[in-house]
């Protein structure tokens, strides 16, 4: 960690010193999939995930409230600034393709492997030979029908119903953060806690009601991760888009109590745009699943 | 000449040397040239590893039999030695050599990002613990191949999930390996270092360095429905659910295609460095190299299904991925003839660095030629897993990104150590593998041509004597490059002591500053006379 | 120090040897020609490209050979660093590869169009793959079963066995029961799978197609009338412990011996096993 010691100039590029965080922070990761590794080879409960998890999370704190203080005590010049946009925004673009991986397999099953299961086309033998009374129509859980209820059927969840909803709610928070984003350009303090602190409880909610949404489609309509491509499908891209926007709403959290705390300036705040950032990336990735997963 | 770089360094306290602990200097260290040897010290020992694999597979494949090895072992080993090479040797050996160069070249005080950087070196050996303790476990180490393909490759046992969660670190430290080398080249350029002005290794990185941030986290999404499909009971790979198993294999090539250029693009770049230094030389239409970079870089993203011509795509999708493919020849053309214009009306001279370079002109191309040739799908129906295309990939590796990680590290040695190293063992190194080499890999288009299949660990008898051959030059080659790392470590230590300049021809900022590279360079930017002094164009 | 030892002369005894008749087959070099017109169209697919590739490899290596020879700084070379770059050369580098691969593609793509097109067989045979045998089903004759390493094979093939291989006739290549099929018949494959992906590949009839768990991939093949005998080939995706010991053996006869072998198998073999719909 760097020593307050340091004279720094601004005018030059802030280089940090050696720092404990990162080798901590692989130390962590590595915990962490020793833990997942137990888990799935049920070599331990889901209690080995834990060591793995609270060291990461110590790490994080321990970095940002260093990345912090430096900040605070004014060692970033703009150009450091700009190195951390840019590698946020650059994360942003690898996390959009972990959701196009993703996106992919829908958009292939839908297109290709279910039509092709179906006898589409030059597919024929598919049907002939195999899966004679296949009907090749999506919403599917394949020509076995695994999963879903006892008959092997299920239900989908209607997107005009707590998927609107919650659009609403996400589209809603989009608009909290950018009146927060304004208030605090025009050092407007007290509506920047307020939309802010709106935004954070509007993404909780989301997530909150994903819950409920999850349990009915556990328990009433048979749709479960393991209900055929559908199911895997859906939860894979919805469950992902869910774990984004718990961390996007936690991260909301710090930055709300980080401007309570007197954080940021009209002109510096690379923090909170970061995470703005990041919650329009959760939202456009929301309306393209919205689109895709529950309407059409 | 002006050695900004080092005459900013004189005016500065002690704090700017290097710590003298061990702990502050290799293990929490910020430092790009000390990150930068840790990467390339990780990669020497993962190629000797991956190396070691490859000679069980040779060991065996010596001749017709099981001789040594069960079946199960032999694939864990093919599946292995791969892993180790691409991400293990060849991936962190071209990230090493952008910590150590790229901030020197574009007149950076360090990489952009410089903890975050640490981190993605650390993740690393862990994450490659994780991945070869599977050799320990009781089901063996993953024996799927490295594309991993399901459904076999569910069918592994405890080493699984270890697999998969290693894939999902090593593209995390990949990720953030790039998102530092395109930061600082388009954030950290000293003032009056256009993009126009960046040496070429520079451009190859930063296209390398999309292509990363684009694809692994594909790779990452596709193993990640390895894994549900494996545990959770989902049927993303399965037709019994919906699923297809060749699902898979679109989305892991799409990562998989264009982690091949990931691997030749810094060649690229380190190859059009090194011509023009010793041809006393500029490299010749710099403007097309960046050009042609950036076309292969995009058509990589469009080509990945000349992977599977097998697998009963419909017809226009093989036309289709058969015709962009064959378009990645052009662009890849313009680089050989670019090279080759470099040379032509040169003053050549032939150290390490150029012997390395011009070798791998000569077997990289006839890589590329047998590219060409499995991109012709009706052929490549009798080329596809055989042995025509295990020469075909290993050209293109080994005497292709292997030899120029080579080159380039006998090009800037000197920069790092302050010091020449051996000549003539170095050339002894050059001479012995690239004879040993194409004695390794040329059969092996014989064999596949004559129907040998590749990942078999015992094959038929009319195969036995190219397979004598190649396992010769395996043994041969394995064996010269036990003398890489005692001349490393002989320069280390001493010798000559390396100009400033160390190669007459060379051009660059890095070679602006005294050798060896003080341990902080660049703090004060260079100015816009020597950038232009050093810019691969002249001006 | 122009030399390339390695690379060139392995490219000359490539390029010789392709030349030379009949080389022997152990130390075979080339692509079998096969027994169909697919494999012959695609042999000579795969000969025009090469010599296109050894054309341009001449060109290319020739033009760097001359530069290393010639452009010594020990023979005092002056370097012409005014050669930045050339508008017109860089135009015709480009157009020139352009050419010769739409002088590729052509070809390429009425063999690729041919071998797709299924239409009009005569005999269908499913094809099935399990870790680690096929199964061979011809459709709606009533007649399927299983295919595996022959015996002698697989004992040979044991680890340190101490069995020489050499003594084993076709070590690794033979099975109990082939494939049969007639000669002059244009014959439709349907591939599948009953656990992970295997390809079936015979080289002299230039087939490889992928046998897919779950789905049904087609190819097809006639062998020439003139041309019965046993062709070998093996499992060309990786499967498995066992995935080198799958081998395929086609035995292709005359129409009328065909006939007669099929009878035979018709009353050998139990009330018909396949279930084909
Ligand atoms: C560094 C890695 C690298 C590079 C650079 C390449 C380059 C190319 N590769 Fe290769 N490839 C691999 C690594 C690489 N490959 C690997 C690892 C596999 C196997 C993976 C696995 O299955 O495990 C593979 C497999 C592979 C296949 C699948 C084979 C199969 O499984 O059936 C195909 C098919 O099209 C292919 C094609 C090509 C082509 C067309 C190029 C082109 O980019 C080559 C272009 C270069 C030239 C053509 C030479 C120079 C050009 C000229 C001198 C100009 C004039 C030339 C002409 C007009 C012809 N490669
Ligand atoms: C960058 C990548 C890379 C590199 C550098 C190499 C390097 C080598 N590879 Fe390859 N290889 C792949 C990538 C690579 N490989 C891939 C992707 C596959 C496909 C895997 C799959 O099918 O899934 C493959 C598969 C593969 C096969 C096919 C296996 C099969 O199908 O079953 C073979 C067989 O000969 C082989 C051999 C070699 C050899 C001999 C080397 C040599 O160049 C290695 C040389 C290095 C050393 C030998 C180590 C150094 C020396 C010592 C440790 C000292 C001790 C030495 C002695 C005692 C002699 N490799
Ligand atoms: Cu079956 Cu390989
Ligand atoms: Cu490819």
């Amino acid at each position: 960690m760097s020593s307050k010691s340091d004279s720094h100039d601004a005018s030059t590029y802030y280089v940090p010193h050696g720092s404990p965080w990162p080798i901590l922070g692989s130390v962590a990761l590595f915990t962490l999939m020793i833990g997942a590794v137990s888990f799935m080879n049920e070599w331990a409960g889901g209690w080995s995930f834990l060591p793995g998890a609270l060291l990461l999370a110590f790490m994080f704190f321990g970095w940002f409230t260093t990345v912090i203080n430096e900040n605070e005590q004014g060692m970033y010049n703009l150009q450091v600034d700009k190195s951390f946009r840019m590698g946020m925004m650059w994360f942003i673009m690898s996390e959009l393709m972990f959701f196009a991986a993703f996106f992919g397999a829908l958009f292939y099953a839908r297109q290709l492997s279910v039509p092709w299961i179906g006898g589409d086309g030059v597919k024929i033998f598919n049907k002939l030979l195999l899966w004679q009374d296949f009907n090749a129509a999506w919403p599917t859980n394949g020509p076995a029908k695994l999963g879903g209820h006892a008959d092997h059927s299920f239900e989908t969840i209607k997107a005009f119903s707590l998927p609107a909803i919650n659009t609403a709610i996400l589209l809603t928070s989009g608009v909290t953060i950018t009146i927060a984003h304004h208030a605090l350009r025009e050092g407007n303090r007290k509506v920047l806690g307020y939309a802010l602190a709106a935004t954070w409880m509007l993404g909780f909610l989301f997530v909150y009601l994903q819950g409920t949404e999850y349990h009915e489609a556990y328990t009433e309509l048979g749709l479960k991760l393991s209900t055929g491509i559908y199911g895997s499908t859906f939860f894979m891209l919805t469950g992902f888009h869910g774990l984004h926007v718990s961390i996007g709403a936690i991260m909301l959290f710090i930055i709300w109590l980080r401007c309570m705390r007197g954080h940021f300036t009209p002109t510096r705040h690379f923090a909170f745009e970061a995470v703005a950032w990041y919650w329009h990336f959760v939202d456009v990735v929301w309306l393209v699943l919205f689109v895709f997963v529950y309407w059409i | 000449m002006a050695n900004s770089g080092h005459a900013a360094h004189e005016g500065h306290d002690d704090h700017h040397g290097a710590p003298k602990s061990f702990w502050q200097r290799w293990v929490v260290t910020t430092n790009h040239k000390d990150i930068g040897t840790l990467y390339l010290i990780f990669a020497g020992v993962m190629f000797f590893v991956g190396g070691l694999m490859a000679l069980v597979i040779r060991a065996e494949l010596f001749q017709p039999g099981l001789q040594f090895v069960d079946p199960m072992f032999f694939n864990s080993m093919t599946t292995m030695h791969a892993l180790a090479m691409i991400f293990g040797a060849v991936m962190p050996a071209w990230v090493g050599l952008a910590n150590w160069m790229i901030p020197l070249q574009v007149g950076a005080p360090d990489m952009a990002l410089p903890r975050m950087n640490n981190f993605s070196f650390w993740i690393m050996p862990f994450a490659f613990t994780l991945l070869l303790s599977t050799l320990f476990t009781g089901s063996g180490a993953p024996a799927g191949g490295w594309t991993l393909y399901p459904p076999l490759s569910l069918q592994g046992g405890d080493s699984f999930p270890m697999a998969i969660f290693a894939i999902h670190m090593m593209g995390a430290s990949s990720i953030m390996g790039a998102i530092n080398v395109i930061v600082t080249i388009m954030n950290m350029r000293a003032p009056g270092m256009t993009l126009l002005r960046m040496p070429l290794f520079c451009w190859t990185w930063l296209i390398t360095a999309y292509l990363l941030i684009l694809v692994m986290p594909v790779l990452a999404g596709a193993v990640t429905m390895l894994l549900t499909d494996h545990f959770f009971g989902t049927s993303f790979f399965s037709a019994a659910g919906g699923g297809d198993p060749v699902m898979y294999q679109h989305i892991f090539w799409f990562f998989g295609h264009p982690e091949v250029y990931i691997l030749i693009l810094p060649a690229f770049g380190v190859v059009s460095e090194i011509i023009p230094a010793f041809s006393r030389k500029p490299l010749f239409g710099y403007e097309s190299m960046v050009y042609a970079s950036a076309s292969i870089g995009f058509l990589s993203f469009i080509v990945w299904a000349h992977h599977m011509f097998t697998v009963g795509m419909p017809l226009a999708g093989q036309l289709f991925f058969m015709l962009t493919t064959m378009l990645i020849a052009v662009p890849t053309g313009v680089k050989v003839f670019n090279w080759s214009a470099t040379m032509w009306k040169g003053s050549l001279s032939f150290e390490p660095p150029m012997l390395f370079a011009v070798a791998f002109l000569f077997l990289f191309t006839i890589g590329g030629f047998s590219g060409l040739m499995l991109s012709i799908v009706p052929a490549d129906f009798q080329y596809q897993d055989s042995y025509f295309v295990v020469a075909h990939f290993h050209y293109v590796l080994v005497p292709g990104a292997i030899f120029a990680i080579m080159a380039g590290i006998y090009y800037w040695l000197p920069k790092w150590s302050g010091h020449m190293y051996n000549m003539s063992l170095a050339k002894w190194h050059f001479w012995l593998s690239t004879i040993f080499v194409n004695v390794l890999f040329f059969p092996q288009h014989f064999l596949g041509l004559a129907g040998m299949p590749r990942r078999i660990p015992d094959y038929s008898v009319q195969f036995a004597d190219w397979n004598m051959v190649s396992s010769i030059g395996a043994f041969g080659f394995g064996l010269s490059q036990l003398l890489m790392p005692y001349l490393v470590w002989q320069c280390v230590r001493g010798g000559a002591a390396a100009k400033a300049k160390a190669w007459e021809g060379a051009r660059g900022l890095e070679w602006e500053v005294p050798s060896p590279a003080p341990y902080h360079t660049w703090e004060t930017a260079p100015d816009e006379a020597t950038i232009i002094h050093a810019s691969p164009t002249g001006h | 120090m122009l030399r390339k030892p390695g690379s060139l002369s392995a490219v000359a005894a490539f390029v010789a040897a392709l030349a030379a008749p009949a080389a022997h087959a152990d130390w075979a070099l080339n692509m079998p020609r096969g027994v169909t017109t697919m494999s012959q169209q695609i042999y000579s697919l795969h000969m025009t490209i090469f010599w296109w590739c050894v054309a341009i490899a001449v060109f290319v290596f020739g033009w760097m050979i001359t530069s290393l020879v010639k452009f010594r700084h020990s023979q005092g070379a002056v370097p012409d660093t005014q050669m930045l770059h050339s508008t017109k050369a860089e135009v015709i580098w480009t157009i020139i590869p352009v050419v010769i691969l739409v002088i590729l593609a052509i070809p390429a793509a009425r063999t690729l169009i041919h071998l797709e097109d299924a239409s009009g067989t005569q005999l269908t045979v499913k094809i099935t793959g399990y870790q680690w045998k096929w199964q061979y089903e011809y459709l709606d004759k009533g007649v399927s079963y299983f295919s595996t390493l022959s015996r002698d094979s697989d004992a040979a093939r044991q680890l340190q066995s101490g069995v020489d291989p050499k003594t084993i006739p076709d070590y690794l290549l033979s099975v109990d029961n082939p494939l049969v099929v007639p000669v002059g018949t244009k014959i439709r494959l349907l591939l599948t799978s009953q656990d992970v992906i295997h390809a079936w590949w015979v080289p002299d009839l230039a087939v490889k197609k992928d046998a897919i768990p779950g789905f049904v991939n087609e190819a097809w093949f006639e062998v020439q009338a003139d041309k019965p005998g046993t062709y070998r080939g093996q499992c060309a995706e990786l499967c498995g412990r066992d995935h080198g010991f799958m081998p395929i053996v086609v035995v292709a006869k005359t129409p009328a011996e065909f006939e007669a072998w099929l009878k035979t198998q018709q009353q050998a073999s139990l009330p018909a096993a396949p279930n084909a719909g």
